[in-house]
Formats: structure tokens, sequence, C-alpha cells
């Protein structure tokens, strides 16, 4: 057997044993804990102590390939929104995003069976041009949105007759996996205007927006990929779809720190063996 | 007929996964196959979505209810064709022009926005007390905070040979950049696990039927 068909085949058999490693606990939850993270701590303190009837911004910045890390945190996040009787406008930087705040909506909307449309939430459609239509919004909100998704126009909406610019917003929670998204929100909302803002993330871009978590605020929080989502679910006392994936998260992982460890007792052996 | 689609829709999404699956035993034309359906559909949809939910009502429809009051649009549309004659080599040269505004409007926007939010909330936000908070896991956290950020920015001054003592905050601006694409991959990890876990999800769940 040659060396690259050996190297194959071990590949596959990673492939084989990590597919069962996460189906596995799908199948028979084990019901693992999550330890909740000072980030997402942040991010639900700033919805928690947020008044009642304040009217909040989600936008949902992302599109149905992450969907499964981002939303379970929107449609937690919106829960507790709704819990704290705060009023939502949904919005999207993405095109699929509005197809997301509408799944979100209709998902979370049965635990609120009074909450109605118009009056309570509102999904006002996708905006192109991320970051100017967030500075457009600091300017003028009727003119960015001169009807909701389903064509009323802005005046007509009842939950945005005192809402005209950023000001008139509690918070933005941006829901992002990519550009635009989070970061425009910084620098667009909080920067310039002073709305605060929070949000969630997949875990790649985590990191890169962890550093706006700081004294200067300009991230209230931050929840990164599907651990963040279930840390979330636990803070609201829920047991939502991140809580039920995590054991499968976690097994993995455990497994992939295995294969780290084999490979380098590998690596090790042969680089041994080499200079034998 | 509704359940009808709706059972096509799922054994096409069961379909596609397992061809895009294939790819980890090795390249196939299931896999290619797939991969091209999935540029052709983005392309054509993102087409499609663009000119109904942009075109559509921030144009067109404008100019043709009240053509005096928007007559500024006009300016946009004339770009967006010039833009368009990059398709023809005679008059290519006319795109130049709406990418040159472009490019010097994002230029102009980024400019001020990266300079406030990234380079001086940043220096603010590593500017800080280290000892403000009594705890000594914030204080900790702090002294890393402002060590890492010195120490990471000065790895990148190249204007002088590090060596001898001055090579000494070098090395450690390298720990606390190898701890970050630690931190990095780590997260990667858990991204892409995720998405596996979303497929399994799928197929075990909205297929098969085997979780709730």
């Amino acid at each position: 057997m040659s060396s690259n068909t050996h190297s194959q085949t071990e590949r596959h058999i990673v492939f084989l044993v990590l597919l069962v490693a996460v189906t596995l606990p799908l199948l028979f939850p084990i019901g693992w804990k999550t330890e909740v993270s000072g980030y997402a701590r942040m991010a639900w303190q700033l919805i928690d102590s947020t008044p009642d009837s304040s009217v909040v911004v989600f936008s949902f910045d992302y599109d149905p390939s992450t969907m499964t890390e981002l939303q379970p945190m929107a449609e937690a996040m919106l829960y507790h929104a709704f819990s704290r009787n705060q009023k939502v406008l949904a919005m999207a930087l993405w095109p699929q995003g509005v197809q997301m705040a509408d799944q979100a909506y209709a998902k979370v909307i049965k635990s609120f069976p009074d909450k109605k449309y118009g009056v309570d939430f509102v999904n006002m459609g996708y905006k192109i041009a991320g970051i100017v239509t967030i500075q457009s919004m600091g300017k003028n909100m009727p003119e960015v949105f001169p009807t909701d998704e389903r064509g009323t126009k802005y005046a007509d909406i009842p939950m945005l007759k005192n809402v005209k610019t950023l000001k008139d917003i509690a918070y933005a929670n941006s829901l992002s996996s990519g550009t635009p998204g989070i970061k425009e929100w910084v620098m667009a909302a909080h920067d310039a205007y002073g709305t605060p803002v929070t949000g969630g993330t997949t875990a790649v871009s985590a990191p890169g927006l962890l550093p706006y978590v700081n004294s200067q605020r300009q991230l209230n929080g931050l929840l990164g990929g599907l651990k963040a989502a279930s840390e979330y679910e636990n803070l609201i006392g829920q047991i939502g779809s991140a809580t039920v994936k995590m054991d499968a998260q976690s097994v993995a992982h455990l497994l992939i720190l295995v294969f780290i460890a084999i490979g380098n007792v590998k690596a090790f052996l042969v680089r041994k063996r080499s200079k034998a | 007929m509704s359940s009808f689609a709706g059972t096509f829709g799922l054994w096409m999404a069961v379909f596609f996964t397992f061809s895009i699956f294939s790819f980890l035993y090795k390249d196939n034309p299931f896999y290619k196959f797939a991969e091209q359906v999935f540029v052709g559909l983005s392309a054509a949809y993102w087409l499609v979505y663009l000119f109904y939910s942009i075109m559509l009502p921030n144009l067109f429809t404008k100019l043709l209810t009240d053509f005096k009051g928007n007559i500024i649009l006009l300016i946009p549309a004339a770009l967006g064709i010039m833009m368009l004659l990059r398709l023809i080599p005679k008059t290519q040269w006319l795109s130049r022009f709406p990418i040159a505004i472009m490019i010097g409007t994002s230029a102009g926007i980024n400019m001020v926005r990266y300079a406030k939010s990234d380079l001086l909330s940043q220096i603010s936000a590593t500017m800080i007390n280290p000892f403000a908070d009594g705890s000594a896991s914030s204080i900790v956290g702090n002294l890393l905070l402002i060590i890492g950020t010195i120490c990471g920015v000065y790895f990148f001054y190249f204007s002088k040979k590090q060596e001898g003592f001055s090579a000494v905050p070098s090395k450690i601006g390298i720990w606390f950049l190898m701890v970050s694409f630690g931190a990095s991959f780590g997260y990667t990890v858990m991204a892409r696990i995720s998405l596996l876990i979303g497929r399994l999800e799928f197929l075990l769940k909205d297929w098969l039927h085997v979780i709730k």
C-alpha cells in the first residue's frame, strides 16, 4: 500500500469516526451542562435591563448556510426581548435574512400568542449597502424603510410612531455571519450614534469581533457559535435546539483532541524512526 | 400539491446533502453536479432578488410614478448602465467612472469609521487602570490585555533589528499571537462541527424522523 493510499484511508477512518461520534449524541442525548461565559451574560444583561415597551432592532445578517449556529441565538434573544415586553424591529443586511427573521418570529410567537404584528414586532425587510444603511438610519429611519416587508407604510406602523432615528432605538442586536454585520453595527450605530450594540456570530467570526467587547463597550457582549447559543438558552431557562446539539459538539471536540494527540504521537514515532 | 412540493424539496435537499458529503470519499460527478447547481442557483437568486427588492422599488417604480420628483435618480441609473458597458469592449472605458465613484465613496466612509472604531476606540480600550476592579482575575486579565497588546504590536515593528533586550517584547508578542491563533483554530473547529451537526440533524429529524 503506497503512503498516499494509506493517508487517504486514514482520512476516511477519521471522517467515519467523526460521523458516528456526532450522530450518536443526537440520537441518545447525554445532557451535559454548559457553563455561561461573561460575554453571553453581558448580552443577556443588555436585553434584560432594557425597559418595557422600548423599540429594539434585530438585524438578521446571515443566510441559511449558517442558520445552525445563528438561528438558535436569534430565537433565544427574541424570546428574551418578547418576555421583557420590548417591541422588535427586524431587518436584514443580507437578502435571505428576511426569511430567517420570519422563521424566528413564527417559532417564538407561539409562546407569545398576544403579540401583534405592527404593534409588538415588525419585519422591515432587506436593505442593501450595509454600513451606509445603518448610517442613514441614524439620520432618518422612515426614509430608509419607506414600507415594511408586507408593504405597510412606515407612518402606518403603530410601534414605530415615535421612532425617527437610531437614537430612538434602545439597542441594536446583529446576528451576523460576515460582512455586513456586527462590525458595521459597531462602527455606524455605536461609534457614530451611541446606540448600544450586541450580537451573535458564527464561531469562525467570533475571535475577530471579541476585541470590540472592551472598556469602551463598543459591543455589549457577544455570542460566538453554537456553544454561546446554548449558554443564552440556559440564561433564559429554555432548552432550545442549541442545548440539544451541544452534546454532539462536545463529543466531537473530545474526539478531535484525541485525533490531535494520536497525530502528534505518530509524527514523533516517524521522526524517531527516521533518525535511527 | 403543496405536500408533493414539500416532499420533493425534502428529497432534493437529501440528495444534494449526500452529493456534497460524497466529496469526503473522493471527487465524483455527484459532487460536481451539486456544486454547479449551487453556484447557478445562488447567482440566479441574487439577480432576481436584487432586481425585485432594490431596482424595482428604488428606481423603476419611483421614476414611473413620479418622474419629476425623482429626476435625480437618473444619475445613479446612468452610472449603473455605464457599469454594464464594461461587457462591450469598445465602451469598456466608461465603466471606470462608476467604479471610481464607488471606490472613492467607500474609501471616504471607511477611512473615518475605521479610524474611529478600529484605531482610536481600540487604543482607548487598552488605556485602562488594571487595578480599578479589585478582583484578582480582573487585574490579571487587564494586565494580560495591556502587555499582550503592546508586545503584539511591537512584534510588527520592523524599522530596527530586534536583538538582545529589544527582542524580548517581540518574543512575548509571538506567544500572545500563537495563543490567539490557537483560539481562532478552536473556534473554527467548533463552527465546522456545528455545520455537520446541522446537516445530520436535518437528515435524522426532517428526513428520517428518528429524533424529535
